[in-house]
């Protein structure tokens, strides 16, 4: 094969999402495919929302059968993390029109990694180089979750229990917050109101009313922290 | 077709969602961005979430079901390869394993 330098580069950087995005992406579809929808719905799913954790979730909210507002507001509280990608990366941005669109359109949280943790080799365009990055990923992306459809609603094989995937990314995802915040606070106060909501107000809309409470708790407790940050004369932290 | 429709609504406004929070900070200007009510709330506010998405998947009873007691031992289990190894792959793929042979073997 003749590649390109720049190809070349593009690809070796990229290998560990390969490894990464085939098998998550093959989960989903294999999970999509429990929903009994044709996977060409899977594809356009990864193409046009390209989103790890908000294409399970929206699995488990299809199967739930919830709303479109309820989506939507699911999903933007799940990828709200994004925000922060994107703050951190505007000084970084290199493309322009159409190109800086789609980068920003592909900023999940592997290629946002890879994009911040890569070094731009010597004589490579930085802007084709992380626009090439971020284009490869969502193919790669894009081949798990058609594959893992297409199999799953070809194949007779016992799929039970892989609904599981779910759950366990997210718990994952759990412990990665841990690491990163070192603060247990949030995490108990999120199981009380979690389980709480489940037990005492909805099971319909539990996820909904949750981190509406959730929200509300965190201003307060905004609120009060500047208000005795002003009634001391200081800042508290 | 209404499957069609719906389907593409769904998709539709889940991308919207989901390319919002990655334009949003490119739309509005960093001065906003910085708030410190929007840095607390985006300190505290994605663990928050993470857990109750834990625990909005025992809420199913619907058609991907999950059940109690596995799931309780299986996310332990999950949990204390992620810690012990830290790779997410690893622990998502070994509890899930460990998840539907146990559903399969009937003891969900």
């Amino acid at each position: 094969m003749n590649l390109s330098p720049l190809n070349a580069a593009v690809l070796r950087s990229s290998l560990p999402v390969l490894f990464g995005y085939l098998p998550l992406g093959a989960a989903f579809g294999v999970l999509f495919s429990e929903l009994g929808y044709h996977w060409l719905y899977a594809t356009a799913m990864g193409l046009f929302i390209y989103a790890g954790a908000g294409q399970f979730l929206a699995v488990g909210l299809l199967a739930n059968q919830a709303g479109l507002m309820e989506m939507a507001i699911a999903t933007l509280l799940i990828n709200s993390r994004h925000v922060f990608y994107g703050l951190s990366l505007m000084s970084r941005m290199h493309n322009r029109g159409w190109r800086k669109w789609y980068q920003i359109f592909g900023l999940t949280d592997e290629t946002y990694s890879l994009i911040t943790a890569t070094p731009v080799p010597p004589g490579i365009d930085a802007g084709r180089f992380h626009l090439r990055i971020t284009a490869i990923n969502q193919c790669y992306w894009l081949i798990g979750c058609s594959a893992g459809a297409w199999l799953g609603s070809q194949l007779e094989f016992s799929s039970d229990g892989i609904a599981f995937v779910l759950p366990a990314l997210f718990m994952v995802l759990t412990i990665e917050q841990y690491k990163h915040l070192r603060d247990i606070r949030p995490f108990i106060a999120a199981l009380v109101i979690g389980l709480g909501t489940l037990v005492l107000i909805s099971r319909e809309h539990m996820l909904l009313i949750a981190i509406l409470l959730s929200l509300s708790v965190l201003m307060m407790q905004y609120a009060a922290r500047r208000h005795s940050g002003i009634q001391h004369g200081g800042r508290h932290d | 077709m209404t499957e069609f429709w719906y389907l593409s609504g769904v998709i539709a406004v889940l991308a919207a969602a989901t390319f919002a929070t990655r334009a949003l900070p490119f739309l509005l200007l960093s001065r906003v961005a910085d708030h410190p009510l929007l840095e607390h709330l985006g300190r505290f506010l994605p663990p928050i979430v993470m857990v109750l998405l834990v625990v909005y998947s025992f809420k199913n009873d619907a058609a991907l079901s999950i059940d109690f007691v596995p799931e309780l031992g299986c996310l332990a289990l999950v949990a204390a390869l992620h810690l012990l190894f830290r790779q997410a792959l690893l622990s998502i793929i070994a509890g899930t394993a460990t998840y539907m042979v146990l559903v399969q073997m009937g003891l969900g």
